[in-house]
C-alpha cells in the first residue's frame, strides 16, 4: 500500500514537474460509497459596514463638540477629556485605521487610478476635518486625532523650539506630503500608513523598525510638544493652510488684550505670536532688496528642484514592486547576481515574458519622471515661500494664537487674566 | 490716510474671503468627484490563489499577532489521498501520522478517516498560522485544494496591507467586500 502510494506520487511528480499553480486534478476526486458529503469551505464575511458608518458619525460629533469646546466653552479640561476619548475610540478601539492622514493617499490614488473607488467612510474622514478647519481652525488636531492625543498625553516637560528651527524642520512635512502623494499616485505604496509611528501602539503589535521610531517620537514628545504633528504630519500641512483662512479661531483672550504677557510662554507648540515692533528703517531697505531677489529666485528654485526630483526617478521608482522585480530579473538574466529571490522565482513560474515586464517597469519609471517634476517643484516652491516669509514683516499689536500653527489645545486660556474675569462674571451670573 | 488704511483692510478681507470660498468650493468639488466614483461596495484584501507562491510571508508580516491569513480547503478539489503531500513531510518514512512526520508546524492540518483508502483533511483555523507549508506541498505534488486566503473575520482591513507590501508575487488584490474570497474552482479541463 505504502509503495503504491510512493509510485503514484513519483508518477505525478514526473508528469507535472512544471509545478504550475493552478488546481490540477492529479488525483481525481474519489467517488465515495458511504454517502459522504463534501463539507463546504467557510467564508466568514467582513463586518465593517456598520462600524464605518459609526466611525463617520463619531468623527462628525467629535469635531462639532471640539469646535464648541475650543471656541465657546474655552475649557482645556473638556478638550482634554474629548482628546482622551478620541484616543481610546479612534486609536485603541478602532486600531487607528482609517485615519484622515492616511486617507489622503486613498483620495490621491482614486484620482489617478480610475478603477479605484474610495469607500464612503474614507472620503468623509478626509474631507470633514478640512471643512471644519475652514470654519473653526485645527479643532481636529486639538481633540480628535488619536496620533496627536497620544503625544499630547506624554508632554510633561515642554521645551520651546526656536522659531527658525521649527520652521526648518517643518519642511520635512512638506517633503513627506509630496512623497506620499507621489507614491500613492503611482500606485507604489501608502507611505504614510507604512511609517505611521503610533499605529503599532494602538494595535499593540507591529513592525519593529516602526515601533522604534514610534517610541523615539514618544520620548521626544515628553519634552518637545507633538513632534509628529509639527514636523512630520502631511495632513497637518493641509489643515495648517486651510486654518489660515478659518472663519473663527482660537483667541487667547476672550476680551481685549491687556498686554500683561502672562500667556507668553504658555504654549508648548510655539504658536503664540508676540506683538511686533515696527520694522527698523535700516532693515526695511535690505528686506525689500532680499524680497526682490527671492522673488526672482523662486522660479529658478522650483525648476531646479523639479529637475532633481525627476532625475531621482531611478531611485524613487524602486518603491514600486514591479520596478523592483524588473531590476532583479535584469540582474539575474545578465548574470550579475547568482542567486534568486522569492519574487524572481514567482515571476518565472508565471511564464510571463521578460520584455513585457521591462516595458511595464519603464512605463512606471516614466511616470515617476513626470511625477518627480511635480514632487520637486512643490518642494522647491515651499522652500522658496519659506524664505520669502522671512522677508515679510507682519504688524501685530496683541498676543495672538498663530493661525496656522495653533493646534487649539486650549492651554493658553487659563493664563489670561481676562479669561478669569469672564469666568468670574459667569459664576456671579449663575449665583 | 485713514480711509486708505480702511480700504487696504477691506481689500485684504475681500481677497481672503475669495480664497476661503475657493477652498470651500474646492473641497465640495472633491467631495462631488469622490461621490461620483463611489461604489456601494468597499474593498477588502484578498490573495489570488493562482498567483500565490506560498512563500511564508503571510505568517510573519501581518500586523496581527496571529495572522489573518489561513489555509483553506476546497473539498471538491481534494484527492482525499492516503499519502497527502500537504500533510506529510516528503521524507516521512514510514508515512504515518507521527507528529514529527507532519508538514504543518503547528499541527493545524487534521486528518480524518472517511472510508478506505480516503482521508479528509481539515484546517484548524485556531492553530493555522498561514505559513503555507501545506499549500506548497499540495500545489506542487497534489491537486492544490489547500491554499491561503485572508480570513475576514480576523482581518483588520488596513489601508495598506503589510503582507501585500511584502508579497513577492503581488498576489494581493483589493476585492469587493460583498465577494471577499477568491476560492479555487474545480478544473474541468
Amino acid at each position: 500500500m505504502i509503495r503504491i502510494g510512493y509510485i503514484i506520487i513519483g508518477i505525478a511528480v514526473l508528469c507535472f514537474s512544471s509545478g504550475a499553480a493552478s488546481a490540477l486534478e492529479r488525483f481525481p476526486p474519489p467517488e465515495f460509497e458511504g454517502g459522504y458529503e463534501f463539507p463546504s469551505t467557510t467564508t466568514p464575511h467582513p463586518q465593517q459596514d456598520i462600524y464605518e458608518y459609526m466611525d463617520t458619525v463619531v468623527l462628525l460629533a467629535a469635531l462639532s463638540l471640539a469646535s464648541y469646546l475650543v471656541l465657546r466653552k474655552r475649557s482645556r479640561r473638556a478638550i482634554f477629556i474629548l482628546m482622551v476619548f478620541s484616543l481610546l475610540y479612534f486609536g485603541f478601539w478602532r486600531k487607528g485605521c482609517v485615519c484622515p492622514i492616511g486617507a489622503t493617499q486613498n483620495i490621491v490614488l482614486s484620482i489617478f487610478d480610475h478603477s479605484y473607488a474610495v469607500p464612503v467612510a474614507v472620503a468623509f474622514f478626509f474631507l470633514l476635518p478640512l471643512v471644519f478647519a475652514l470654519f473653526f481652525g485645527r479643532v481636529f488636531c486639538a481633540a480628535v486625532c488619536p496620533l496627536g492625543a497620544i503625544q499630547d498625553l506624554v508632554l510633561l516637560r515642554p521645551v520651546s523650539v526656536p522659531s527658525w528651527l521649527e520652521s526648518g524642520l517643518r519642511l520635512f512635512a512638506y517633503v513627506y506630503l509630496a512623497a506620499a502623494v507621489l507614491f500613492a499616485a503611482t500606485g507604489s505604496a501608502f507611505l504614510i500608513c507604512r511609517y505611521d509611528p503610533f499605529v503599532a501602539f494602538f494595535r499593540l503589535n507591529g513592525n519593529l523598525n516602526v515601533l522604534i521610531i514610534g517610541t523615539c517620537l514618544l520620548v521626544i514628545s515628553v519634552f518637545i510638544g507633538r513632534p509628529y504633528c509639527r514636523f512630520i504630519c502631511p495632513y497637518g500641512i493641509l489643515l495648517r493652510q486651510l486654518s489660515r483662512l478659518s472663519k473663527w479661531r482660537v483667541t487667547i483672550t476672550p476680551d481685549e488684550c491687556v498686554q500683561c504677557r502672562l500667556c507668553e510662554d504658555s504654549c508648548p507648540y510655539g504658536a503664540i505670536r508676540r506683538p511686533s515692533v515696527s520694522w527698523p528703517e535700516t532693515e526695511y531697505g535690505r528686506g525689500k532688496k532680499r524680497l526682490a531677489i527671492l522673488l526672482v529666485l523662486l522660479p529658478i528654485l522650483i525648476i531646479l528642484c523639479g529637475w532633481s526630483g525627476s532625475g531621482l526617478r531611478k531611485v524613487t521608482s524602486r518603491m514600486h514592486p514591479t520596478v523592483r522585480l524588473a531590476e532583479r530579473i535584469y540582474l539575474e538574466d545578465t548574470g550579475k547576481v547568482e542567486d534568486t529571490t522569492d519574487a524572481s522565482l514567482a515571476f518565472r513560474a508565471t511564464g510571463k515574458e521578460t520584455e513585457a515586464l521591462y516595458r511595464e517597469a519603464l512605463n512606471i519609471r516614466a511616470n515617476f519622471g513626470l511625477g518627480g517634476w511635480f514632487f520637486g517643484g512643490f518642494v522647491g516652491l515651499m522652500i522658496g515661500l519659506k524664505l520669502i516669509t522671512v522677508s515679510i514683516w507682519r504688524q501685530r499689536t496683541d498676543y495672538e494664537a498663530g493661525r496656522a500653527s495653533c493646534l487649539a489645545c486650549g492651554r493658553c486660556f487659563k493664563y489670561c487674566p481676562m479669561e478669569h474675569a469672564r469666568l468670574n462674571k459667569t459664576k456671579e451670573a449663575l449665583v | 490716510m485713514m480711509s486708505e488704511n480702511k480700504n487696504n483692510i477691506n481689500r485684504r478681507h475681500f481677497l481672503k474671503d475669495g480664497v476661503w470660498a475657493t477652498c470651500l468650493a474646492g473641497l465640495a468639488g472633491l467631495g462631488g468627484f469622490l461621490l461620483s466614483k463611489l461604489k456601494k461596495n468597499n474593498t477588502v484584501w484578498q490573495i489570488d490563489p493562482y498567483v500565490c507562491v506560498a512563500c511564508g510571508n503571510c505568517a510573519t508580516y501581518c500586523v496581527l499577532e496571529d495572522s489573518a491569513v489561513k489555509c483553506v480547503q476546497v473539498y471538491e478539489i481534494c484527492g482525499y489521498c492516503d499519502i497527502c503531500t500537504g500533510y506529510l513531510e516528503p521524507e516521512a518514512n514510514p508515512p504515518d501520522t507521527g507528529a514529527e512526520k507532519e508538514l504543518c508546524p503547528t499541527g493545524a492540518l487534521k486528518r480524518v478517516f472517511v472510508e478506505d483508502p480516503y482521508f479528509e483533511y481539515n484546517v484548524d483555523e485556531a492553530l493555522c498560522n498561514g505559513c503555507g507549508k501545506c499549500v506548497k506541498g499540495c500545489t506542487v505534488f497534489g491537486n492544490g485544494s489547500l491554499f491561503l486566503q485572508v480570513r475576514h473575520d480576523r482581518c483588520l482591513n488596513c489601508n495598506e496591507c503589510s503582507i501585500a507590501a511584502a508579497c513577492p508575487s503581488q498576489a494581493y488584490k483589493r476585492v469587493p467586500a460583498n465577494e471577499p474570497y477568491l476560492l479555487k474552482k474545480m478544473d474541468h479541463a
